[in-house]
């Protein structure tokens, strides 16, 4: 996984609440067996309308997108956040994500900025303003950045604090559990007897 | 003082704890299918590791699986290519595997109990988030995404972060004719698809003690719908009645040594809850969704909200989003909202109790004649069991379609799809914008509100139709 420490890209509003992960991807973009190749199917239904913001060349190029409450809801599908990934995405805020896209986000490298639900707002106001500004993520300090001048908006997110370190070191997590394939091995030793095992 | 339920499971699968990190959780078994795993067997390869746990590891194919013509190849190439996949990745690491035309097969949440393999203080996880179905056994069990199935294979353990506790408290009985699907919308409606962020729940009281096994999986399958980690549900009796004699639940001594442990799996007098929510059993009626969320619901008898009955912006604003893609009016009453298609099946009730319960209703009577009803089975089982029965027979004879078992019309990857416009009323989980097919319009329901509805063409409730006494003397 690549380092993550700061990002800077076009600020995409999507005035939704409840964003699920079949809006994200419906399920009949789920069948490729690659982890690349789900832009196509990146919020699929929403792209037929002409006036949905994707389709508005102003964000063509976005890379942050600023969401409404419970982003993320429903199937565990991490291939919804790598839709977002292969489309270009680097950072999604929020004032709330489903637990299991969190999760998946934070495996797969994109990051989750979780915010208070005014700034949210204040970014949609600030993008209204300066359609196709661009919005700083800064991991290392936590904290989000719109514009400049009077009208910039400047504040903190949360992330967990495992999750921050393991994206700003680029770490395999995979790779760190096997440091404790000891601790592992002796908890395997000392399981019951009458588990069920499937072979 | 004491711990809870959940707390005392999740401490028994501890590996490693400590300060700033996460917990390793050992897990006890690991289900997979042919959606979200074959990037996972990927990144073993890429990293040369092997599958650490295969014994503790079981794959069915499901969700891409078509219902007709199971014996033939899959028709569809994508879908086709993904389930070979799950075939050539169950060899190549050694995972034991129930493809399509095994008696074995089906919805992966409906096998794992159905074997006897889903038991009591477990921890199981798949990359699906109606894995927590499997609470219902008093096991942790929790849906991940693909890095983490990849994690599992690798490790048998994943980190997790230890969550917040709930208690939901349902007090009271159910009334006659209102089901565990009927308790599990009301709840989420009274919650929002939020409110259990964080949580681990534990459902308990009267009513819920007083369910089925297929009845509690039904209430666990949907707490991710509210934003719930998992929900499960303390042992008892009526859950070793259950395992007892599955293919693979403990025999012997084993047995004994394991409903010993099993007892102890309860929440202790003086633990505390991080927060507690009550409801009331006794005044829940049959409950279906109208929007485009499962927090979106209202009583059957109710008529469709406006916008203006919400407070929160976000409210109204996605209930005027809802409405409009629903094609409802706000006003209208939900029994007199018109259905294409009526789908009995999924992971939440595609269970044998469900299906006789449906046979029961639809029994001598007839579906209307501009309405689809599809009867699809969760498991291979489930429909061999419902066929010795003669369920199959009531079905057809009503005008019903009787299926293979799989995910089917839940989300509809395989051919179960809904049209354009299409509107079901479907016994699964998520009414989300085209889960069951792009522009389909979803009212989740419970079984019997599905049979009734199948009969009346119009949401409804068993209570609508004509008494089949009366229907004989015609």
């Amino acid at each position: 996984m690549d380092k993550f420490t700061t990002h800077t890209g076009i600020g995409v509003p999507l005035k939704r609440s409840n964003v699920d992960t079949d809006q994200i991807i419906p399920a009949v973009y789920l069948k490729r067996v690659t982890r690349t190749g789900f832009e196509d199917g990146l919020f699929a239904a929403w792209r037929n309308d002409p006036d949905f913001v994707l389709n508005d060349p102003t964000y063509a190029s976005g890379s942050v997108l600023v969401a409404g409450p419970d982003f993320g809801t429903g199937s565990s599908r991490e291939h919804a956040v790598w839709a977002l990934q292969n489309y270009g995405f680097k950072v999604v805020i929020s004032s709330r994500f489903a637990d299991i896209f969190r999760g998946n986000s934070g495996k797969a490298g994109l990051l989750a900025a979780q915010v208070d639900e005014k700034v949210v707002q204040r970014l949609w106001d600030w993008l209204e303003d300066h359609p196709g500004g661009e919005i700083t993520v800064h991991l290392e300090s936590r904290t989000v950045r719109a514009g400049a001048g009077e009208d910039a908006v400047e504040d903190s997110f949360d992330i967990d604090d495992y999750t921050r370190w393991r994206l700003l070191e680029g770490l395999d997590d995979i790779g760190i559990t096997l440091s404790h394939d000891d601790e592992i091995t002796a908890f395997e030793a000392g399981r019951p007897a009458w588990k069920p095992v499937t072979a | 003082m004491g711990k809870t339920l959940s707390e005392k499971v999740w401490d028994e699968h501890v590996v490693r704890s400590a300060p700033g990190e996460p917990d390793l959780l050992f897990i006890d078994l690991h289900l997979l299918h042919e959606v979200t795993s074959p990037q996972a067997f990927d990144g073993l390869r890429l990293a040369n590791r092997p599958v650490r746990r295969p014994d503790l590891t079981l794959a069915t194919e499901d969700h891409n699986v078509p219902t007709l013509d199971w014996d033939k190849p899959i028709a569809d190439p994508v879908s086709r290519l993904q389930v070979e996949t799950l075939r050539k990745n169950a060899a190549d690491f050694g995972v034991r595997l129930h493809p399509l035309g095994d008696v074995e097969q089906g919805i992966v949440h409906v096998v794992g109990p159905q074997l006897g393999l889903t038991q009591p203080g477990m921890t199981i996880v798949c990359g699906d988030s109606h894995t927590s179905t499997h609470g219902a056994f008093g096991a942790i069990a929790f849906g991940i995404g693909t890095s983490e199935v990849e994690h599992v294979l690798a490790t048998q353990t994943l980190t997790q972060a230890r969550p917040k506790t709930m208690a939901v408290t349902v007090n009271g009985s159910l009334p006659d004719g209102v089901t565990a699907k009927d308790l599990v919308l009301t709840l989420i409606t009274h919650t929002g698809t939020g409110g259990g962020q964080g949580y681990i729940v534990e459902y308990r009281g009267q009513a819920i003690e007083e369910l089925s096994m297929e009845g509690r999986m039904t209430v666990c399958n949907m707490s991710i719908e509210w934003g719930a980690k998992a929900g499960l549900i303390a042992p008892d009796q009526t859950t070793f009645d259950y395992i007892e004699g599955k293919p693979e639940a403990p025999k012997g001594a084993d047995w004994d040594a394991a409903v010993a442990h099993w007892k102890t799996l309860r929440t202790d007098d003086d633990a505390v809850f991080d927060k507690e929510i009550e409801l009331d059993a006794s005044t829940m009626t049959p409950f279906v969704t109208w929007g485009t969320n499962p927090g979106q619901g209202a009583p059957l008898g109710a008529t469709i909200p406006s916008p203006d009955d919400f407070d929160e912006p976000n409210d109204k604003v996605a209930t005027e989003k809802a409405l409009q893609y629903m094609g409802l009016e706000a006003g209208t009453p939900l029994r007199d909202v018109k259905v294409d298609t009526v789908f009995v099946g999924s992971c939440t009730n595609g269970r044998i109790e469900d299906l006789r319960l449906a046979a029961s209703i639809l029994e001598g009577r007839t579906v209307a004649p501009d309405t689809r009803l599809l009867v699809v089975p969760g498991s291979v089982r489930v429909r061999l069991q419902a066929e010795a029965e003669g369920l199959d027979k009531i079905f057809i004879a009503s005008g019903a379609e009787w299926r293979g078992a799989g995910c089917s019309m839940c989300l509809g990857m395989n051919p179960d799809q809904l049209a354009p416009g299409e509107r079901s009323a479907s016994t699964s989980n998520r009414n989300f914008e085209g889960r069951q097919g792009k522009g389909g319009r979803t009212h989740l329901v419970s079984v019997p509100v599905a049979a009734a509805t199948a009969v009346r063409g119009t949401l409804s409730s068993p209570s609508d139709l004509t008494p089949i006494a009366d229907l004989q003397e015609v």
